[in-house]
């Protein structure tokens, strides 16, 4: 048997096939590299990804006090952990919507000026209701519901009919 | 004998240090009217390396953290003493090395260098210039102040436009589903740690392609000098040409110091997330011609949303770029026509959107 590869064939000996067993070694180290590198970097890809954090406040926030606000004059107020923005109208009316931008998401601003609702980052223009009316932004900010009870003023989330 | 000598006698006799340093030796350097462009990427290097120095003397007093992350800069700008000299220098040597990276890039690309067999090295060039930029818009986050703070909501909310990957990018970049404390965390962790390594990986190898491969011939005189042997002309590189290589570091260092002692950085007013985005915002002047061309492009063009799809032609655009030696000839005498074109169009939008970013309102 001397100088002879270990790797290779007794053909007299039925129970030594040597390449099956040479794949079976192979196969059996490279499953159990693939596990390891598996147990390896699962943990590491969920580890991440941040964990869901849940929306404070809930459905609805006082969003400021009745006189807080001039007519023809708007207020970032905080919706859980987004920004919202309330608008008195010149005629005294609240509304109240979303403040992210639906373009690129920079915070939204009410000018007085323009009666419009602009976003300074890419020159974006909402009418009162939130509607896109111009710039780049593709869909409408989200509006929200205003209730005044008593000295506060409420905005909650529309609930879908 | 001399101290140097017998040093170098002791490392020879260990290491054969002679040997290591011969391939400097034989390195030459073609001597033509472009020869000054070729000082570019090591006047890049040299900023890197001022970028190192100085951004481990603002760890020593930068806290990253929505509560602390402000009010340390403040404080190295402050209270520490030439606080505000190292954090100058710092932006202004960002800015600077951003600027002299384009232009490197810019150079190689004019004067054809990127062409066989050099086709590696223009791609570890071109994912470091991206590195750049990605150094650039994780550091410009660090102060938490407003401008950064909208800034890094656009960028990461540019990210999220990306189709399949985009919001679990976003979410990942974020730290969150939106841009808080634990994005200046993370930021911080790619800024001092993930890129720096990734970076200096690349810089060896950018460097040792340069090293086995040579310093280029633009492809004319190439031509040249192949038909005629005897015009050519060359410099050593060592110490030649490192010489002079140092003295352009020097100036670098000179223009720098003046910059970032006559102009100290600003450091803006600390971030609120709930105050509208202040009138005139505008990204750093290298995100300009981007920023613009996303201001200009309609929200809807037929029925995809208009900045999903300027997304997705920066980065087939971004592709083409990292790819584009592998569209040249190898023949120098019939080099392509429209990569020249292509450079000179990309130069003159890039510099054409950016004064237009930068004077539009």
């Amino acid at each position: 048997m001397a100088g002879k590869d270990p790797g290779t064939t007794d053909t007299g000996n039925q129970f030594s096939a040597p390449v099956p067993r040479r794949r079976v070694v192979e196969a059996l180290l490279g499953s159990g590299f693939l596990a390891t590198a598996v147990a390896f970097f699962y943990p590491v890809l969920r580890y991440l990804v941040p964990p869901q954090e849940s929306d404070l406040g809930g459905d609805s926030v006082v969003a400021g006090r009745v006189g807080e606000l001039k007519p023809n004059s708007g207020k970032i107020f905080r919706f859980g952990q987004h920004p919202g923005l309330l608008i008195r109208t010149a005629g005294g009316e609240y509304r109240a919507m979303s403040a992210t931008c639906t373009h690129l998401s920079c915070t939204v601003q009410y000018r007085d000026d323009l009666h419009e609702v602009w976003c300074a980052c890419h020159n974006g223009m909402y009418d009162l209701n939130g509607r896109n009316v111009s710039g780049p932004p593709p869909r409408p900010l989200e509006s929200f519901e205003v209730q005044v009870r008593g000295e506060e003023i409420y905005v909650r989330r529309r609930r879908e009919a | 004998m001399s101290v140097w000598h017998s040093l170098r006698d002791w490392l020879n006799d260990r290491l054969e240090w002679d040997d290591l340093i011969e391939p400097l030796r034989k390195k030459a350097v073609p001597l033509h009217g472009l020869s000054y462009w070729y000082f570019l990427g090591g006047i890049t290097l040299f900023l890197f390396v001022i970028q190192v120095l100085t951004g481990i003397l603002l760890l020593l007093y930068y806290r990253p953290g929505a509560n602390e992350a402000f009010e340390s800069v403040q404080y190295i700008m402050t209270q520490v003493q030439f606080g505000w000299l190292i954090r100058s220098v710092h932006s202004w040597s960002a800015n600077l090395m951003v600027f002299t990276a384009f232009a490197h890039m810019f150079s190689v690309l004019f004067l054809k260098a990127y062409r066989k067999p050099r086709e590696l090295t223009w791609v570890s060039g071109v994912v470091l210039l991206f590195l750049v930029m990605g150094f650039g818009f994780s550091g410009y986050l660090l102060p938490w102040n407003t401008l950064a703070f909208f800034a890094t909501k656009v960028g990461t909310d540019i990210a999220g436009q990306v189709p399949l990957i985009g919001k679990p990018l976003m979410i990942f970049l974020r730290g969150g589903e939106e841009v808080t404390g634990a994005t200046l965390t993370r930021f911080f962790g790619f800024h001092v740690a993930v890129l720096p390594g990734i970076a200096t990986l690349l810089i060896l190898l950018h460097v040792l392609l340069v090293q086995r491969l040579g310093i280029s011939v633009p492809p004319k005189l190439e031509v040249e000098w192949n038909a005629n042997p005897a015009m050519k002309r060359e410099m050593k590189f060592f110490p030649n040409f490192m010489l002079r290589e140092l003295m352009a570091w020097y100036v670098a260092l000179g223009v720098l110091g003046a910059l970032a002692a006559i102009f100290p950085w600003n450091l803006g007013v600390k971030a609120d997330p709930f105050v509208p985005a202040p009138a005139g915002i505008k990204p750093e002047w290298y995100f300009l011609f981007m920023f613009q061309t996303l201001k200009m492009i309609p929200s809807k063009i037929w029925f995809i949303d208009g900045e999903v799809l300027g997304v997705l032609a920066f980065g087939v655009i971004g592709l083409v770029w990292l790819l584009l030696p592998f569209f040249e000839s190898e023949d120098p005498s019939r080099t392509k026509r429209w990569i020249t074109g292509l450079a000179i169009f990309a130069l003159t939008y890039v510099a054409g959107m950016s004064v237009y970013g930068h004077l539009a309102k």
